[in-house]
């Protein structure tokens, strides 16, 4: 449940910064930046726009992190309280 | 408030810089040339300056690129091998039928592939074109068309999402050479694998003897109207790659240097390419986009000593924090330069503060085909400022008269366009197919650069903007005719203007106003969909990232929309002349 809460606010997220990009279409364990065409600008607005959605923390040094949007959901439940 | 200088002492300089008063006096183009080995029968080629000069000399067991893949793997390769390779391809487009002046395009990750194909189409006359990876299908349909592309290398990834939804209208393309995915090892159906083709070249190739005004480069560029345009370069520009590699970024023999612009633009190609190599140094070739703890990573851990970025990823860095700055320690580092946008007076002290040296801001574009005016190691720095013009280059602020004249403005201080003298080796030769605009850069001796800026009273030169509608975004220029154009397809857009919106990390970034033909809402989702839009036609590097319905936009008495006007308002300034304003 939790991982399918992240996985959608992940894509109400993405949804504000690239529409074009069908959720569903990704593959979850490839490089998300091969699969959306997300400049670096794009990718800071959308780590901030998670952080903003979840109250997580994401701090710089973890961005290398976070590849794919696995790396991401497992990431976030990992953080998020409670 | 920090001083209004940053003085240069002994102590600054860690090697003798080579650029000093006299090296400034004794400078001249020719002499400079003569440096440079030629090709027999006195013509001159980029790719065998580069590479075969130090292939065939004590050099050629020295590293010419470290690639760093994704993952941090590297894959290094001394300037033998890659100029074995570089052979291996021109024998490649020989046996695919590419002759001289034809063009190959290159839309590429920053892979050694890359390297090797541009450097090996360079020997065989055939003109390189570069693609940046972040452009959407549109853009690089218009840029491939107008190029009369016959070739493009590109990766199997790029390849599925960018060129198979516009292949079938590339007619003139004849060959996509395609490195393969690295995990699955295939490359999509009708295309070519470029390793396979590298396998079969011999290492062994017959350089095309091309002179100083062939062609060799071509870059395009966006204007304020139109297409974007084609920006001519020949082989002869690497006098001034060389020079400039030597002045401005002050290479020494054994340099670990890294230049951080992708390959798709002038400075990764005049500078991510071919200086370094001319220069014999090691330059480090990051796979991976944008990220500050592994810039600071790669910054220490291969001791780069010399470093060539840009002011977005420079404020990029700065908000990342000092502190994730300060688990890092760059003692080789020397010297590092900034080009794209004007570095504003904190990030050049940031540089002091967190990596120990102040940061070089200079100043060039597509058109000039190197550097131009630029702070030099020797040199004391005034942050904010894009330095002093380099030993041959000729600058002067001037102001545009009736009639095509120029008048030039000697008092300090005072606004006008920067005007470079013609001449120097690397400057652009014509926009491809279209000589009026080319003509219209000059008047008389002097290109016109289009760029706004004063000359202080020590000779330094200082940004104010552009005089066109021209949006500088993260060191790229963008035409708002491109964009708007993509707008303008949608079903709901009656009319767009499109502006550059200051923003404190990029520079500018692109601002889209529309308004709506009759039955459709100005809403959320409408404004999310022509998001998308936008994105997938022109890619992120171009689509706007704002997007406002307006009622209408305001236009001239003969239908131009005024872009000035948008802005004017967006930014609550003063609205100015408005008398050719539409009623």
């Amino acid at each position: 449940m939790e991982a399918n809460a992240v996985r959608a606010a992940i894509g109400q997220v993405l949804a504000t910064i690239a529409p074009e990009v069908a959720l569903d279409a990704l593959d979850p364990a490839a490089p998300l930046r091969d699969q959306v065409d997300l400049d670096s600008m794009d990718f800071l607005n959308f780590i901030v726009g998670l952080h903003e959605r979840l109250q997580v923390d994401i701090p710089e040094a973890d961005y290398a992190r976070l590849v794919s949007l696995g790396d991401l959901v497992d990431y976030l439940v990992a953080k998020r309280p409670g | 408030m920090r001083a209004s200088i940053i003085p240069k002492s002994a102590a600054d300089l860690r090697v003798r810089p080579h650029l000093d008063e006299s090296a400034r006096q004794s400078f001249t183009w020719a002499g400079v040339r003569a440096e440079l080995r030629g090709l027999p029968g006195g013509g001159i080629n980029i790719a065998v300056e580069a590479l075969d000069r130090h292939a065939e000399g004590p050099h050629a067991e020295r590293i010419a690129l470290r690639h760093i893949d994704r993952h941090g793997a590297r894959r290094d390769f001394t300037y033998a091998a890659l100029s074995r390779a570089s052979n291996r391809f021109a024998n490649a487009l020989r046996s695919l039928g590419v002759r001289k002046g034809e063009r190959v395009f290159l839309l590429c990750a920053r892979i050694p592939e890359l390297y090797i194909a541009a450097l090996g189409a360079l020997k065989t006359g055939a003109v390189v074109s570069p693609l940046f990876s972040a452009f959407g299908p549109e853009p690089l349909r218009t840029r491939m068309t107008l190029g009369n592309a016959k070739v493009l290398v590109t990766t199997a990834t790029l390849y599925q999402r960018k060129i198979a939804p516009i292949r079938a209208s590339l007619s003139g393309l004849e060959h996509i050479l395609v490195v393969p995915d690295a995990a699955s090892g295939s490359i999509p159906a009708a295309t070519t694998d470029f390793s396979r083709v590298l396998a079969a070249g011999s290492e062994q190739f017959q350089v095309e003897p091309t002179l100083e005004s062939d062609m060799a480069l071509l870059h395009f560029t966006s204007g304020t109207t139109g297409t974007p345009k084609g920006a001519i370069h020949v082989h002869g520009a690497v006098v001034t790659h060389f020079a400039t590699g030597r002045y401005a970024l002050d290479l020494h023999a054994g340099d670990i240097y890294w230049c951080t612009a992708d390959p798709g633009w002038v400075t990764g190609t005049s500078y991510g390419i071919i200086a370094p190599l001319l220069h014999g140094v090691t330059s480090i070739v990051d796979e991976a986009d944008f990220d500050a703890e592994r810039w600071y990573r790669i910054l220490q851990e291969e001791d780069v000593s010399v470093w060539y970025t840009a002011p977005t990823a420079i404020r990029m860095l700065m908000k990342a924090g000092p502190e994730l700055a300060r688990r890092f320690s760059f003692p080789q580092l020397r010297f590092v330069a900034s080009v794209g946008e004007p570095l504003n007076p904190e990030a050049v002290w940031w540089g002091k503060d967190v990596l120990g040296l102040p940061i070089h801001d200079n100043w060039w574009q597509t058109e000039t085909g190197g550097i131009m005016i630029a702070n030099t190691p020797a040199m004391a720095i005034k942050p904010g400022s894009m330095g002093r013009p380099l030993p041959g280059v000729d600058a002067a602020i001037v102001r545009r008269g009736a009639g095509g004249g120029i008048e030039h403005i000697e008092t300090a201080d005072t606004e006008g366009e920067l005007a470079l003298r013609a001449g120097w080796p690397s400057m652009f030769r014509g926009y491809l197919d279209q000589d009026e605009r080319y003509r219209k850069c000059f008047a008389g001796d002097w290109y016109l650069t289009g760029d706004l800026a004063k000359r202080d009273a020590d000779g330094y030169y200082w940004f104010v903007g552009r005089s066109d509608d021209v949006i500088k975004s993260a060191g790229h220029l963008i035409g708002p005719f491109e964009v708007e154009s993509a707008l303008m397809e949608h079903a709901a857009v009656a009319e767009a203007g499109v502006i550059g919106k200051p923003d404190p990390v990029s520079g500018e970034v692109v601002k889209a106003f529309v308004s709506l033909r009759a039955g459709f809402e100005a809403n959320e989702s409408l404004r999310l969909e022509l998001l998308g839009h936008a994105r997938k036609r022109l890619g992120a590097a171009v689509a706007p990232k704002e997007i406002a319905f307006l009622p209408g936009l305001p236009r001239t008495r003969s239908g131009k929309i005024m872009r000035r006007l948008l802005k004017a308002r967006e930014l609550g300034l003063p609205e100015g002349d408005t008398s050719m304003l539409e009623d």
